[in-house]
């Protein structure tokens, strides 16, 4: 059921990473969200961002399970 | 206050709840009035802010009740047609006995109603307001709790905790433009503070009791945008009984 391509989970969670201060020209599948200054607030509202525009809901363990950015792509197109 | 924001006061039917609607009201908040019981009263206090110009809805809701915060919250948002961006938690309630004559009953309602509804409200109306860049919560603590009171330990320990949980939120979400403050009132002439004893007005400096609007005045500062770099604080409205 892949209603939203991987293309756009990975634009909407880039474009929200550098709403939070991450610089842009860093963030890539590789990068880790420690590495791009990403806290635990700003994983809070990448969640709430992630429900809102694909309507999935992380739990925390999920969010901790996230390492980098392509982690976090990768889950939500598992479950969108 | 933001344009795009609604105001949500617990309690807000009677007493400092009352005049702390009018307040945000006065402000320019559309503001939503929760109550558990008057209805009547609430609606007396939207009629007020209508005749003076204002917004206002009442909305029922036990906020003791864990499963009432995020429908609360949504209510208010859909009457008013904004999110919740200004959030007061004034609903409180008392079962004074000494410590060791409390009930498990009477210690449960205090802290469900004073602490774990605040918590519960303000976890949820923090989700906008992060997304929104502005917040606004106001927690209605007490000089009791910072300072002993013979016969309300569970109603010191209920306003001690909204002091530490006020703090510590407040620090988690600063960076997001969102402030979290308490104000702690001393004696307050309301209903819930009949009956004490009148020995204890010999203590405040003021030599009287503080009314409601002095409350809310506290209140809507602390709401207010000029308030943009005081969080975490408490605001102490007590006639100098603290000091």
């Amino acid at each position: 059921m892949a209603q939203h391509t991987s293309e756009q989970i990975e634009k909407v969670i880039t474009d929200s990473l550098v709403s939070f201060g991450a610089n842009a020209e860093d963030v890539n599948r590789d990068a880790e969200l420690t590495a791009l200054d990403i806290d635990s607030l700003d994983l809070a509202e990448l969640s709430q961002i992630i429900e809102e525009q694909f309507g999935v809901e992380l739990s925390g363990a999920d969010v901790a399970e996230i390492t980098t950015v392509g982690d976090a792509i990768d889950l939500v197109a598992e479950r969108a | 206050m933001s344009p795009e924001g609604c105001a949500l006061v617990t309690g807000g039917s009677r007493g400092i709840g009352a005049a702390i609607c009018r307040a945000l009201a006065a402000d320019g908040w559309p503001v939503a009035v929760n109550y558990r019981t008057s209805a009547t009263q609430a609606q007396a206090v939207v009629a007020a802010i209508e005749a003076a110009g204002g917004r206002a809805v009442a909305i029922e809701g036990d906020v003791s009740d864990p499963q009432v915060a995020q429908p609360l919250l949504e209510s208010a948002a859909a009457a008013l047609g904004a999110p919740v961006l200004g959030l007061v938690n004034n609903a409180g309630v008392r079962a004074d006995n000494l410590a060791l004559s409390l009930s498990d009953e009477d210690w449960k309602l205090v802290l469900d109603t004073n602490l774990g509804a605040t918590y519960r409200l303000t976890r949820s109306a923090l989700r906008a307001m992060i997304r929104a860049r502005f917040g606004r919560v106001v927690n209605v603590a007490s000089v009791i709790g910072p300072r002993a009171n013979a016969g309300q330990a569970n109603y010191a320990a209920s306003k001690a905790a909204v002091i530490a949980f006020t703090k510590t939120a407040a620090v988690e979400v600063a960076r997001r433009g969102v402030t979290i403050n308490a104000v702690a009132p001393g004696l307050i002439s309301t209903d819930m503070t009949e009956g004490i004893p009148d020995e204890l007005l010999g203590r405040v400096p003021a030599q009287r009791p503080g009314t409601p609007e002095e409350v809310a005045a506290a209140v809507a500062f602390l709401a207010s945008p000029a308030a943009a770099y005081v969080t975490a604080s408490i605001l102490y409205v007590d006639g100098g009984l603290s000091a």
